[in-house]
């Protein structure tokens, strides 16, 4: 027995060290990682962002050279004159030695940022001095350099990833930019490029001691292409300008190609406000406005009822199921419809009998509802007659989101019979229930790039393409969703008597004062009712003013959708501005010059001030400042004094 | 004549497997201090061209040497561990160098080998029965006068090395119970440290209680049971107190990092901590030789020395950790092997010397590099950077091969 004890020991010893040295190296596998987070820095080396042009090679984001200062605390010379050094960075010494305090508790061994992103300016006069200040010096970084005060809902911005992104996405660290909205979202990976990394094997003392490997794994940064987007320059900064002192929403396609030749929201901000040190500050401003949303992307994201614009659509689904026709089918009207006992539409046409032309370009609801009506009893069943009307106005891109090349969007709504199962469980609900429809209300809902789309559809006499913002990047091909045509399920042929009418909306009908002289603009105008609650009660306010129109009536270079928060019958602002807008794109000057006048004029500050006061972030909501035309506004009066502190959160170097 | 019996008879499988340790032991001290400028792979070689001729004078000297001189050698041993109070340096608080310009040589390393001589020498004595309680405190005393002179220096790694010779003792006859003592001290101790000492204390009487009343009919004598829980519970609550008040802050601190009980891993817990990393970041293979990045960083602190292991770790991997293991039990089941087919009991025992000592060496090195040991310092035999410990050991090993070189011979 006493001759077995230690070989025992031994060999049980042995195993012991065995079994733990199993679950260090192969089933516990943290090890690993923080053998990488102690040994291995990784130093990246960010390519430049590519450049943003506009369709016609107008540069409209760069980039700009912005500098950090760093520090190595310990490096610091005893016997720094801190009031100089101060005062050329613009800083007071209160903060100097906060930030050095700061820099210090990270280590007072290794470079921190001292104070991020000067601008060239702010960091020329520094520059020539920095050698005498031992222990600081700096870092390049590039930022966005914006070369126009415009098109800020198109672009987006650059912020720093957030954590969960980076948990997502492996290519991203913390500190990395990244593109948030717009293009700059859409187009990330393209504008961004692959950034480089750098090996470098650290020892304990974090000190780098040659590359990790010899540079074995070290990858050579790309550079991030450049591209063109659809966007008119010009047209785009002309529909920011009308658009000063109004909120709404503004789209203009292409019909040939779907391009989105212009995509306004209002109110809007100079993109180069979030570059430089004041981003957050003003980030925040804008963030936190939630009334008048500077952020949010009217053109895309705003839904309503389309109101009359919807009517071209039932006038068309009719024609094409053949319960109307051109000449014979007509409607009488007596200032309304008396579509079921008790319920009665108004109507605002000259009234008489009218003929689908007619119904048109005088908007006359009792024919639409009317017409539609007669679409849903044509067939047995409410419900297949109503998935067979919804099915033809889906073929405009409607009711679902329409895939285009930016990251925000709204589906709408067009309704089916699962909607109406839903709102009457029991069934029993007939092509009465269902008749605001026809008029662009009731369950309908549409985005201004819907309505926009719907009519370059129409422009097009029933096809169209995925409405997009990209035109080309260097060296690749864009997606060919965008080069597919859809085409709709109404024969070409109904387009004819509708795009006549809509003609006439100008020459006879609700935009006979908005015609531009030598251009056949077809249009529509709409209304779209809606409601706030103020003081707790649900109040009706000023319709939203909508109008949609394409131009020239043959061969079509221009859809638009314009949609204006409250501006009242579409006629008074919002047609004005589709005219204006048309003449510009088409003519590149303006004829109507009363017109622009008085839509630069038209302020509904006040209608906006009875939902709510101006916020302190309408200060920033900018306006194109190097505009000719801002000379013809009559600036309004704030209708609540605006605090004067906030403005120093405006980031003014640009302006100088 | 005597040459070519020392070359025909040596054990050439321990010989093998010692310069295969040694070989391996530099290539990761040349790996983990390849971007230190001061020389320590370079010394290392000299000190491995060193162990040559001192191999062949351990060789050479006449196979009755040894046990004729065991005494004189042991008291000379215990002399140089004496004079280390007048004419030693001290390093890093610990006197136990002697400097010889910029050359130190550490004298515990060899006492090793005096006193497994000595051990080997009293126990080879035909009248000596370790039944005996005088024997056993004759045997303990030899054990423990190196031991005595060890821990003031202070080397509590180097006098923990002596324990190991009570399993030499056990296999020469000393009662096993001192073994079983030595066990439930060990297991006491560790589980008063972990839980509370009043649940140790149940924890024991449930146990007695079992043993008693499920043993055999004549084991039940409930009064030794009474005085054995008595003893576990005194036992108990004096490691309780002398770890809270007479252990320094240091050692607590040890102790509680292999409990999981701290984890401050910058502070005191960094050394395990940073060799768990560079053993746990090797894999199946490890990262290659020359490519560990805790080893080029030096995060683990004394790489070369104490924390050798670490480089075979992280740059040879499960694979390479497991050789080196082979390595080191082939040898030591080589030499007990041996030992037990020595002629003489005083060669017999001194193999058992080597075996233990090497084992406890190797067990609690491994052991506290990979967290399942207090840290201390106990370096890795034929692996670990130094020459007293490098030479220590060599001369440990071989004069035991010379004894079994000669064993036909003596006859």
């Amino acid at each position: 027995m006493r001759k077995v004890l230690l070989p025992t020991i031994i060999i049980i010893a042995a195993s012991l060290l065995v079994i733990r040295i199993f679950y260090l190296q192969i089933i516990d596998d943290s090890f690993k990682l923080k053998s990488e987070n102690n040994a291995i820095k990784k130093v990246y080396d960010y390519p430049e962002r590519g450049y943003i042009y506009d369709r016609n090679g107008k540069l409209l984001v760069a980039n700009q050279a912005s500098y950090d200062i760093m520090v190595i605390p310990r490096e610091i010379k005893k016997d720094l004159n801190i009031d100089e050094f101060c005062a050329l960075l613009n800083i007071t010494p209160e903060e100097y030695h906060k930030r050095v305090a700061k820099a210090k508790v990270y280590s007072p061994r290794l470079p921190s940022v001292f104070l991020s992103q000067l601008n060239k300016n702010e960091f020329a006069a520094f520059q020539e001095k920095i050698r005498k200040y031992e222990g600081f010096y700096f870092q390049k970084r590039s930022l966005r350099d914006y070369e126009v005060d415009y098109g800020a809902n198109i672009f987006g911005f650059i912020t720093q990833v957030n954590e969960k992104l980076i948990a997502q996405n492996p290519y991203y660290n913390s500190g990395d930019l990244i593109g948030k909205q717009g293009v700059e979202q859409s187009y990330e990976e393209i504008l961004r490029g692959i950034k480089g990394v750098k090996y470098i094997q650290k020892d304990k003392y974090n000190r780098e001691i040659g590359p990790y490997k010899e540079g074995k794994y070290d990858t050579i940064a790309v550079a991030g292409e450049d591209i063109n987007l659809t966007i008119d320059a010009e047209l785009q900064k002309y529909g920011e300008e009308l658009m000063i002192n109004k909120r709404g929403g503004i789209v203009a396609i292409e019909p040939k190609t779907g391009e989105i030749l212009s995509l306004i929201t209002a109110p809007s901000y100079d993109p180069g406000i979030l570059v430089g040190r004041q981003r957050s500050k003003n980030y925040t401003l804008l963030y936190n406005d939630s009334i008048a949303k500077p952020l949010y992307d009217r053109g895309l994201l705003a839904e309503y009822p389309p109101g009359s614009p919807f009517k071209i659509l039932t006038g068309l689904v009719a024609l094409q199921e053949g319960v109307i026709d051109e000449e014979k089918f007509s409607v009488s009207c007596h200032h309304g419809f008396s579509y079921a006992r008790g319920r009665f539409m108004r109507c605002h046409c000259s009234g008489g009998q009218l003929q689908l032309h007619r119904g048109i370009y005088q908007s006359c609801n009792t024919y639409f509802a009317t017409a539609y009506m007669r679409t849903i009893n044509k067939y047995t069943k409410p419900g297949a007659a109503v998935d067979i009307w919804s099915n033809h106005v889906k073929s405009f891109g409607l009711g679902q989101f329409m895939g285009y090349d930016l990251p925000t969007g709204k589906r709408g709504n067009i309704p089916t019979s699962k909607t109406y199962k839903r709102i009457y469980p029991n069934g029993g609900w007939r092509s009465t229930a269902i008749v605001s429809n026809a008029i662009g209300q009731g369950e309908v809902l549409m985005t201004p790039i819907q309505l926009a789309n719907m009519m370059a559809t129409i422009a097009n006499q029933g096809y169209y393409y995925t409405p997009h913002i990209i035109k080309k990047i260097e060296g690749e091909k864009i997606d060919p969703k965008f080069t597919t045509k859809h085409v709709t399920t109404i024969d070409q042929k109904y387009f004819t008597p509708i795009i006549s009418g809509l003609f006439d909306v100008y020459n006879r009908g609700t935009a006979y004062s908005l015609r531009v002289e030598g251009i056949d603009i077809c249009g529509k105008t709409g209304t779209a009712e809606n409601f706030a609650k103020i003081n707790g009660k649900r109040t009706q306010l000023k319709d939203h003013s909508i109008f949609v129109a394409f131009a020239p009536k043959d061969n079509p270079k221009i859809a638009i959708a314009v949609m204006i928060e409250n501006g009242g019958f579409g006629a008074t602002v919002a047609g004005p501005i589709a005219s204006l807008m048309i003449e510009k794109y088409l003519r590149k000057k303006i004829t109507r010059t009363d017109l622009e006048i008085r839509v630069l004029n038209k302020s509904l500050a006040a209608e906006y001030a009875k939902v709510a006061p101006p916020n302190p972030a309408s200060i920033i909501e900018s306006v194109p400042k190097d505009s000719v035309l801002r000379a013809k506004i009559i600036v309004p009066k704030p209708v609540v004094p605006k605090p004067e502190a906030k403005k120093t959160a405006v980031d003014t170097t640009k302006k100088n | 004549m005597k040459n070519q019996s020392v070359k025909n008879n040596i054990d050439w499988i321990s010989v093998f497997i010692y310069i295969a340790l040694v070989t391996l032991g530099w290539l990761n001290i040349y790996s983990s201090s390849l971007l230190s400028t001061d020389g320590t792979y370079q010394k290392q070689l000299i000190f491995i061209c060193c162990t040559i001729p001192l191999i062949f004078v351990v060789l050479f000297v006449d196979g009755k040497f040894y046990e004729k001189y065991a005494s004189i050698i042991f008291g000379v041993a215990l002399l140089s561990l004496a004079g280390l109070f007048l004419f030693g340096k001290t390093i890093a608080g610990q006197r136990c160098w002697y400097a010889i310009g910029s050359f130190t040589l550490q004298p515990s390393e060899f006492a090793k080998a005096a006193t497994s001589l000595a051990l080997a020498k009293y126990l080879s004595d035909t009248q000596i029965n370790l039944k005996e309680t005088n024997r056993q405190i004759q045997a303990l005393a030899i054990m423990l006068l190196p031991v005595l002179l060890i821990l003031p220096q202070p080397d509590p790694g180097s006098a923990l090395i002596y324990s190991a010779f009570i399993l030499v003792l056990y296999r020469e006859g000393l009662p096993s119970w001192y073994v079983w003592t030595g066990f439930i001290t060990i297991i006491l101790f560790v589980l008063t440290l972990v839980l509370e000492p009043y649940a140790v204390i149940i924890m024991a009487f449930v146990v007695l209680a079992i043993i008693h009343f499920k043993g055999r009919a004549v084991d039940r004598n409930i009064i030794l049971s009474g005085i054995l829980l008595i003893l576990i519970s005194g036992f108990v609550f004096s490691v309780d107190y002398v770890f809270d008040n007479v252990f320094k802050q240091h050692h607590r601190d040890r102790f509680n990092i292999l409990l999981g009980k701290t984890v401050d891993m910058k502070g005191i817990g960094y050394n395990t901590n940073q060799s768990e990393i560079a053993i746990g970041s090797g894999g199946w293979i490890g990262k290659g030789f020359l490519e560990g990045t805790q080893t080029k960083g030096g995060f683990v602190p004394e790489q070369h020395t104490d924390y050798i292991f670490t480089t075979v770790g992280e740059e040879w991997g499960f694979a390479g950790s497991f050789v080196v293991i082979l390595l080191f039990v082939s040898l030591l089941l080589r030499v007990i092997y041996l030992a037990e087919r020595q002629k003489t009991k005083f060669s017999r025992v001194y193999g058992y010397c080597v075996a233990a000592i090497l084992f406890i060496h190797f067990f609690v090195n491994i052991a506290m590099v990979i967290g399942i040991f207090p840290t201390i310092g106990v370096p890795l035999p034929f692996f670990s950077y130094g020459g007293s410990g490098l030479w220590g050991f060599t001369i440990l090993l071989f004069i035991f091969l010379k004894m079994d070189a000669n064993k036909v011979n003596e006859w």
